[in-house]
C-alpha cells in the first residue's frame, strides 16, 4: 500500500472516530467526503459495469462512437437492414431516462412508468418465490422427522429438538395472529411464542455485538499494523 | 394517463412473471429474460437517480447558503473528483484494475471511510448494552440470557469457563443449540409471517389495490 | 419521596458514555498486541459447508458471489481469501460475480492474497474469471438461471464473456457445481436461496456477517449447505481448511470484546437491581 494512501486512509479514519468525543468539523469533513465519494463510486461503477455493456453496447452506441468493435442494434438495423432483439433495449433505455426525469419537478410524474415496472417485476417474482421458499419450504422443514409418541427413539435428542422447533414455530406464529384475542389457549400459546421470540432476539443481539466488534477490530488492525507499524 | 398507464404496466409485468414461474416455455421464457435485462438497466438508472439527487440537494444547499453549506460543497467536489477520475483518468473499462487512480481512491478513501462508519457502531452497541439492557421483565431476562450464552459461546472463553462441565453443557454447544433450535424456530415464525404478508402485498400491488408507490396526484 | 443522594450504583448507571467508549477501545486494542493461541471449536454448520466443498471433484466449476462492501470487510474478506486459497489448491474453476459493485473489487483483493499464499496464480479466463457487477439484485440471479453469458455479457475488464475457455459450456446454473455466497445484506444469501436454490436446484453455501447470520439459519439443511456466521465462522473455516489467517488472529480481540460487553451488561443490571431495591425501600 502506498504511504500517502495509508496516511490519507488513517486521517479519514481518525476523522470519523473523532465523532465519539463529539460532533466536530473534522468529522463533518470526513462525512462529506464519504457521501460524495460513495455517490461518485456508484455513478462510475454503474456506468462501466451495467449501462455500458447492457445498454450502450447492445444498442450499438459504443460502436457508433468508436469505443467498441461489436455490432449493436443500430448497426444491425441500418447497416445490415435487419431487426435484432437488441432493439428492445431502446425501451429499457427510455424507461431509464424517464426515471431520471424525476429530478425535475415538472414532468416528474413520468418516472412512475419505470417505477411501476420495477414494482410489478418485484411483486411478480416475490409472489411465487416467497410463497415457495419462505412459507412452504419452511413449513415443510418444520414438520420433518416428527415422530409420534410411542415410536422408538421419541426421546432422542433429534426428535426432541424437532419438537421444540415445531412448538416454537407454531407458538411464534400464534403470537403474530391478531385476528383473535390472545386469551385462553391462544393466549397461552402466544405467551410461549413470545419467549421463543425473545430467545431469537437475544441471539440476534449477541451476533450483532459480534459483528460490530469485528468491524472495529478490522479498523484498529489497519491503524496499528498498516499505519503505525506497531504490529508485525 | 398519469396513474392508469403505470397500473397497467405493473399488472402486466407482474402477471407475466407469475406465469413464467409455472410456464417456462415461450413466450414467458423470453419475456422473463427481456424483463430481467430491462430491470438491470432501469435499476442502474435508479441508482444514478439517487446519486444525482444527492448532488441536486447539496447544490440547493450551496445556492441558498443554508446551514453547513460548505460541507454540501465538499460533497459535490468529492463526487466530481471521483467521477472525473473514474471516467477520464482510469483507463476506461479497466477502471478498477489495481494501480489505477480510481482503485487508489477506492482503497485509500472510500474503503477506510465506509469501514470506519460501520465500525463506529461497535461503540454504540457497547454503550447501548450498558445503558439500556435491563432485565426488567421475565421476557427481557430471557432475551438477556440468550444473548449471554450466544456471546460467550461464540468465543473460546465460553468453553474455558465451562470446561469442567459435561460436553453438552459447554458454552459453545449451548450457543449452537440456541442458534439451531429456538433461534431457528423464532426466525422461521417471523419468516413465514413476512412471506404471507409479502404475498398479499404483491397481489395487492399487481391488482392495483395498493397504489402508494404512485405518490400524489 | 425520591432519592436525593446519588449513590455509587446510581452514578455507575449514569456514567458518561465516552468512558464506556474508552473501555471498549482499550479492550479491543490490547489483545492485538498479545500473541495468544486460542482453541476454537468448530460448529456443525461450518463443518457442513466444509464437507460439501471437500466432496467436490478437483476442477469443479464454482460460482462465487461477493455481495458486500468494505464496511463488512473484516468479517467477510478473510472468508473470501480462505475460500479462494482452497479453490486454488483444489484446482476448482472459479467464476466470480458481484451483486454489489464493490464485490468484484473485493474479489480481486482476495485473489491476490490467495495467489501469494499458494505461490501460484490463477490463469485468468482458464481457471478464474471475474464477471463483475450487474445492477438488478434478484433479477440478476433470475437472469443467470436462464443464461449466465447473457446476464454478464462482458467480464470485469470489458471483454466478451463467451471468449473465455472457462465459460465454454456454461449456460446457466445447471453447469455450475457449487455456489458460494458472501453476503452482508440485500441482495445476498436470502435472494440466492429464493431465486437460485429453490428455483434452479443450486447447491449453495454461504458466508454471512454476524448481523445477517441468525436470519439464514432457517434455510440450513435442504436449502443451504452450511453457513459461516461472522468472524467466528470465518475462523472455524480457516481451521478446517488448515489455512489459518486473519479471522483466527482477530478472535483474540473478539473474545475480549465479548467479555467486556458481558461485564457491562452484568454491572449495569447489578446497579439497576441495587438502585431499584433502594428506591422501593425509600420511596413514600
Amino acid at each position: 500500500m502506498s504511504t500517502l494512501g495509508v496516511w490519507v486512509g488513517a486521517i479519514l479514519t481518525l476523522g470519523i472516530l473523532s465523532f465519539l468525543y463529539k460532533d466536530n468539523p473534522f468529522y463533518k469533513v470526513a462525512e462529506a467526503i464519504f457521501l460524495g465519494i460513495s455517490a461518485g463510486y456508484w455513478f462510475v461503477s454503474l456506468f462501466y459495469q451495467s449501462l455500458l455493456p447492457k445498454l450502450f453496447d447492445n444498442l450499438g452506441l459504443t460502436k457508433l462512437f468508436g469505443a467498441s468493435n461489436t455490432d449493436g442494434a443500430l448497426q444491425t438495423l441500418f447497416v445490415q437492414g435487419k431487426f435484432s432483439g437488441q432493439l428492445w433495449y431502446l425501451v429499457a433505455g427510455a424507461l431509464g431516462v424517464m426515471m431520471l426525469i424525476r429530478l425535475f419537478p415538472k414532468g416528474g410524474w413520468i418516472s412512475r412508468w419505470p417505477l411501476a415496472f420495477i414494482v410489478g417485476t418485484t411483486s411478480g417474482l416475490y409472489f411465487t418465490r416467497y410463497l415457495a421458499s419462505n412459507a412452504y419450504a419452511q413449513i415443510s422443514a418444520t414438520l420433518k422427522d416428527f415422530v409420534v409418541a410411542g415410536h422408538p427413539g421419541f426421546l432422542g435428542w433429534t426428535n426432541l429438538n424437532n419438537l421444540v422447533v415445531l412448538v416454537g414455530v407454531v407458538s411464534g406464529l400464534t403470537y403474530f395472529y391478531f385476528s383473535k384475542e390472545h386469551k385462553g389457549t391462544v393466549g397461552a400459546t402466544a405467551k410461549v411464542g413470545v419467549y421463543f421470540l425473545m430467545v431469537t432476539f437475544g441471539a440476534s443481539f449477541g451476533y450483532t455485538v459480534m459483528s460490530r466488534m469485528s468491524l472495529l477490530i478490522g479498523r484498529l488492525d489497519f491503524l496499528y499494523r498498516i499505519w503505525l507499524g506497531l504490529i508485525k | 394517463m398519469k396513474r392508469e398507464v403505470p397500473l397497467i404496466i405493473c399488472a402486466t409485468v407482474g402477471i407475466v412473471l407469475i406465469f413464467q414461474y409455472f410456464i417456462p416455455a415461450e413466450p414467458f421464457g423470453t419475456l422473463n429474460q427481456v424483463f430481467s435485462d430491462w430491470f438491470q438497466v432501469i435499476g442502474a438508472f435508479a441508482i444514478w437517480l439517487g446519486a444525482l439527487n444527492l448532488i441536486k440537494v447539496s447544490g440547493n444547499n450551496v445556492y441558498k447558503k443554508r446551514k453547513d453549506w460548505p460541507y454540501s460543497l465538499l460533497i459535490i467536489i468529492s463526487f466530481f473528483v471521483m467521477v472525473i477520475v473514474g471516467f477520464f483518468f482510469s483507463g476506461g473499462r479497466r477502471f478498477q484494475d489495481q494501480g489505477t487512480a480510481f482503485s487508489a481512491l477506492y482503497d485509500y478513501v472510500y474503503s477506510p471511510l465506509t469501514s470506519m462508519m460501520f465500525a463506529l457502531l461497535a461503540f454504540y452497541v457497547g454503550s447501548a448494552s450498558y445503558r439500556a439492557f435491563r432485565a426488567r421483565t421475565k421476557e427481557a431476562t430471557v432475551l438477556l440470557l440468550a444473548a449471554f450464552f450466544v456471546m460467550l459461546g461464540r468465543v473460546p472463553l465460553g468453553d474455558t469457563l465451562t470446561s469442567w462441565l459435561p460436553n453438552w453443557l459447554h458454552m459453545s454447544n449451548i450457543a449452537n443449540w440456541i442458534m439451531n433450535i429456538p433461534n431457528t424456530a423464532g426466525q422461521r415464525a417471523i419468516m413465514i409471517g413476512i412471506a404471507l404478508g409479502t404475498v398479499s402485498t404483491s397481489l395487492r400491488l399487481i391488482l392495483g389495490i395498493e397504489r402508494s408507490y404512485l405518490g400524489g396526484e | 419521596m425520591a432519592i436525593e443522594n446519588k449513590g455509587f450504583w446510581q452514578k455507575l448507571m449514569t456514567i458518561d458514555r465516552r468512558i464506556i467508549f474508552i473501555f471498549i477501545f482499550v479492550a479491543i486494542s490490547v489483545p492485538m498486541f498479545l500473541k495468544i493461541e486460542l482453541k476454537i471449536p468448530v460448529s456443525p454448520e461450518v463443518e457442513s459447508l466444509y464437507q460439501t466443498i471437500s466432496k467436490l471433484p478437483d476442477g469443479a466449476k464454482v460460482l462465487v458471489s461477493l455481495d458486500y462492501d468494505p464496511g463488512s470487510e473484516p468479517e467477510l474478506q478473510p472468508m473470501a481469501e480462505t475460500f479462494f486459497t482452497y479453490c486454488l489448491q483444489r484446482k476448482f474453476k472459479v467464476i466470480v460475480i458481484g451483486l454489489w459493485p464493490q464485490g468484484a473489487i473485493q474479489a480481486e483483493h482476495a485473489r491476490i492474497v490467495a495467489e501469494e499464499k499458494v505461490g501460484r496464480k490463477f490463469e485468468y479466463g482458464v481457471d478464474y474469471i471475474n464477471l463483475g457487477y450487474q445492477a438488478g439484485n434478484e433479477m440478476v440471479i433470475q437472469g443467470m438461471g436462464s443464461s449466465i453469458p447473457q446476464t454478464f455479457s462482458v467480464d470485469y475488464f470489458g471483454t466478451p464473456t463467451t471468449s473465455f475457455p472457462i465459460m465454454q459450456g456454461v449456460t446457466n446454473f445447471s453447469n455450475i457445481d457449487y455456489v458460494f455466497n458472501l453476503s452482508a445484506g440485500y441482495p445476498g444469501t436470502v435472494e440466492w436461496v429464493l431465486f437460485a436454490v429453490d428455483r434452479f436446484n443450486v447447491i449453495l453455501g454461504a458466508g454471512n456477517t454476524a448481523v445477517q447470520a441468525p436470519q439464514v439459519y432457517p434455510y440450513l439443511g435442504k436449502q443451504l449447505k452450511g453457513i459461516l456466521g461472522g468472524m467466528k465462522g470465518g475462523a472455524e473455516f480457516e481451521i478446517l481448511t488448515g489455512l489459518k489467517g486473519r479471522a483466527v488472529k482477530y478472535m483474540v480481540g473478539q473474545t475480549f470484546a465479548h467479555t467486556i460487553i458481558v461485564l457491562f451488561i452484568l454491572i449495569a443490571n447489578i446497579a439497576y437491581f441495587a438502585t431499584r431495591g433502594k428506591e422501593k425501600g425509600k420511596t413514600v
